[in-house]
């Protein structure tokens, strides 16, 4: 019996009494590759962000890691929206992805061998070794994709939380970067945000589309394969949501 | 030329009053700019003459009243735009005018007039005394202390908060510490640019700089030897026109801002070419 890792009971998030997320209902465990589907504006990335223990649900459960969101980080690996950086930043590749030790770390603990070790693998890993010294700012939007996922990688996660990681990103640098997911699949528990249903179909082994109302049927009730199709009941009150 | 400078013991107070403040304004001044923080920081800034009113008042050093006033606005400021259903800018002007108000009618309520309260709004550096200068070289220690304590936390929440939420970090507290350390600063820099043009000192240096280096720690000592550099040529300029030497300050770095920009708009319209 595999660990359930995510597991979301009747989920209602929203702001200012309009609700974003109604009823989710779904689970992920050990192993899973989760492709979350949905228009812009769908209440994606606030998924991730009750994952992560930054937004406060309205009502229902959820827990990750069978406690509170936002209690275990160091087994988390989150890598956020790519476009929400500040390129202008005075920060190199090595020092942005060593940021992601920090759940690893106690406040005045300074980083280590061990972190720089890591640090080195999650690069390597993301086969970005030539860019290490690098400044940000001077990255191509695939390359600093790429080190965001370094970053989540040098924690050492069990669990990968990805929010659109091929937006605005040339088709062949998707390709790369899904072929850098699909690695990282044979060790990691995944959960992959995006709104660009034409590749995700390729690589994950579960998609849950998400509207106002999400359902994931269990296989063998609309299986193909390794892969299942949520149904989503589409609500007109929300027709954006 | 020099030698007549240092004859004076208030030109040497003055000089080093200037390359004293430079280290605090250069270290916090990276994360004023890397962090946009630059309105709350001339909302402390300027909420600390209530501080320095206060002080006149009671008939204390004035600064001695800057540093708890200035603090309490960090706090106040912070916890506002953070906690509070308040639109930042508007915690932050409101802090702004209130500190300024208080300052104006605690000094008018002191009889006689106020000769020195100029200096306060806009820099005497010549008349540093040498109790001033103890004082500001001990909160240059300090801030370096915290700094290099916090240094990856204050990396992680001026880069990204939301991430240094998700790793664990108590973001609220180290954005709190962070905006202390400001006030400690604006604290450091009354004396040299005075409460209206601290902003300036905090922000020019560190922006230049910011052009320049590929991590923090580059760039703040740059921005602490760019806002030497300037500090210094401005009092030097100052004392040879016999002209107020903390707008000579801003001047310099204004000048050196515009100069650098200019340069940056070359440099690009040469590789585009």
């Amino acid at each position: 019996m595999r660990e359930p890792i995510i597991e979301c009971h009747q989920l209602s998030v929203g702001f200012d009494g309009v609700k974003v997320l109604d009823g989710v209902t779904f689970s992920v465990s050990e192993g899973d590759f989760l492709g979350l589907i949905g228009p812009n504006g769908g209440g994606k990335t606030t998924l991730l962000r009750v994952l992560l223990g930054l937004q406060k649900p309205l009502a229902g459960r959820v827990t990750v890691f069978g406690g509170l969101p936002g209690r275990s980080p160091g087994r988390i690996g989150y890598v956020p929206q790519r476009l929400f950086f500040d390129r202008e930043f005075p920060i190199s590749v090595r020092d942005l992805v060593l940021m992601g030790r920090l759940s690893k770390k106690k406040l005045f603990q300074r980083y280590n061998h061990l972190d720089r070790v890591r640090v080195d693998e999650a690069i390597c890993t993301a086969g970005l070794e030539r860019l290490i010294e690098r400044r940000i700012g001077d990255l191509s939007g695939g390359e600093l994709q790429r080190a965001l996922i370094a970053r989540a990688l040098a924690g050492e996660p069990e669990l990968l939380l990805l929010d659109e990681p091929t937006a605005s990103i040339d088709p062949q640098m998707k390709i790369t970067i899904y072929d850098l997911i699909e690695q990282l699949k044979e060790r990691l528990t995944i959960v992959l945000v995006t709104h660009d249903t034409s590749l995700i179909n390729r690589y994950v082994t579960k998609v849950a589309a998400l509207n106002v109302t999400l359902e994931l049927s269990e296989p063998g009730i609309t299986s193909c394969g390794e892969r299942f199709i949520a149904s989503v009941p589409q609500n007109s009150a929300f027709p954006n949501l | 030329m020099l030698q007549e400078i240092f004859a004076f013991e208030f030109m040497r107070n003055a000089l080093l009053a200037a390359l004293f403040s430079s280290v605090a304004c250069g270290i916090i001044g990276t994360y004023v700019v890397v962090k946009k923080i630059g309105f709350i920081s001339g909302g402390i800034a300027h909420t600390a003459f209530g501080g320095i009113g206060l002080g006149y008042y009671l008939g204390i050093n004035p600064l001695l009243g800057v540093i708890p006033f200035s603090l309490a606005a960090a706090l106040a400021i912070g916890l506002l735009s953070k906690k509070a259903k308040v639109a930042e800018d508007t915690a932050i002007g409101t802090f702004w005018a209130v500190g300024m108000a208080v300052g104006v009618i605690c000094i008018g309520l002191k009889p006689g007039y106020a000769p020195d309260l100029f200096s306060y709004l806009f820099g005497n550096i010549l008349t540093v005394p040498s109790s001033d200068l103890w004082m500001i070289m001990s909160l240059d220690l300090l801030i370096i202390a915290v700094v290099w304590l916090f240094s990856k936390e204050f990396l992680a929440i001026s880069f990204d908060e939301e991430y240094a939420a998700v790793s664990g970090l108590k973001t609220t507290a180290l954005y709190l510490l962070m905006l202390c350390l400001i006030a400690l600063t604006v604290v450091v820099m009354v004396r040299v640019v005075g409460i209206v043009m601290v902003i300036a000192l905090l922000t020019i240096p560190a922006a230049i700089a910011r052009m320049l280096s590929r991590s923090l720690l580059g760039m703040m000592i740059q921005s602490v030897v760019f806002s030497a550099l300037f500090s210094i040529c401005g009092l030097w300029l100052s004392f040879l026109f016999d002209i107020a030497s903390g707008a000579t300050i801003i001047l310099v770095a204004g000048f050196a801002f515009l100069l650098a920009q200019a340069w940056r708009l070359f440099s690009a319209f040469l590789r585009a070419r």
